[in-house]
């Protein structure tokens, strides 16, 4: 059943993004925008939260989910340390992210060959 | 004589509507409920994967529901930039659309694929200054979007004195 969840939310999601591509003449790099800003919105109103209880992945596989882990570490350092706290929180979860795009995308850059 | 070159610029303006009406006509419209089919199964194929991946951490090496996540989004990302450098990730985007781009891995598909693209332009200049030249925009509305969300969710409770 969790698996069954995890799909159809993650799936709704991407449905959003086609559609904000097919309708309007969104590039896909405003769509990816957009929904990270919705992430951040979202997770702000205390809406995110509930969503990745009920649908695991099929709320932090997707893009939202980055702008929900920003948000979140942001919010975390602010409580131990205040204000400068947003500053310096703000990569604190999505650290694993990040630095995993960056390395393995360099040591892709080194292996492989472009293609096509 | 200003008078024929006047009509014949109204000529010109109707024989331009007209070619505008007959292009429309043969540029292919967007399939919507086939591409928001492509894009549902897609999309939630790589969503149920993630699951079966976090399930795997919760199970194998300790990780609770909470802090899953992280290692579940590196293990996708990694699967995503094998894919990329061999060639398959792109086919699938193609067919896909946004159910390949919005999940985290089209974020790390696009680092890759840039990373890529401008190897021939040498390391430093080429990968390392392109690498986020798509998914740059991802990570400054979002850093900007969650300070300015944060800042002031951080002053509401401030002047409302520590709701927190």
């Amino acid at each position: 059943m969790e698996y069954v969840i995890a799909f159809v939310v993650g799936g709704i999601i991407c449905v959003i993004g086609q559609l904000m591509m097919d309708l309007t003449s969104m590039t896909p790099a405003h769509v990816l925008s957009t929904l990270v800003v919705s992430g951040v919105v979202l997770d702000s109103i205390g809406l995110y939260d509930p969503l990745i209880e009920f649908a695991g992945a099929g709320a932090t596989v997707p893009i939202t989910s980055f702008g929900h882990s920003l948000y979140h570490g942001a919010m975390e350092e602010m409580k131990q340390h205040g204000l400068i706290g947003v500053m310096t929180g703000i990569f604190e979860v999505t650290s694993a992210g990040i630095s995993a795009a960056i390395v393995f995308g360099f040591l892709a850059a080194v292996i492989f060959r472009p293609k096509g | 004589m200003a008078g024929s070159s006047t009509r014949q610029q109204i000529q010109l303006q109707i024989q331009q509507e007209k070619y505008k009406q007959l292009s429309k006509k043969y540029v292919p419209r967007p399939r919507y409920f086939y591409n928001v089919f492509k894009a549902f199964m897609v999309g939630g194929f790589i969503c149920m994967l993630g699951q079966g991946i976090q399930n795997l951490y919760i199970a194998f090496f300790g990780f609770t529901e909470k802090t899953a996540g992280n290692p579940t989004v590196a293990t996708l990302i990694f699967i995503s930039v094998l894919l990329t450098g061999l060639g398959v990730y792109d086919r699938i985007g193609q067919w896909a659309g946004a159910g390949s781009a919005v999940p985290v891995t089209g974020f790390a598909n696009s680092v890759a694929s840039a990373a890529l693209e401008h190897r021939s332009e040498g390391y430093v200049l080429g990968v390392g200054g392109n690498m986020f030249k798509l998914a740059g925009s991802v990570i400054v509305f979002g850093v900007v979007a969650a300070f300015l969300a944060a800042l002031l969710k951080t002053l509401i409770q401030l002047f409302l004195g520590g709701v927190s």
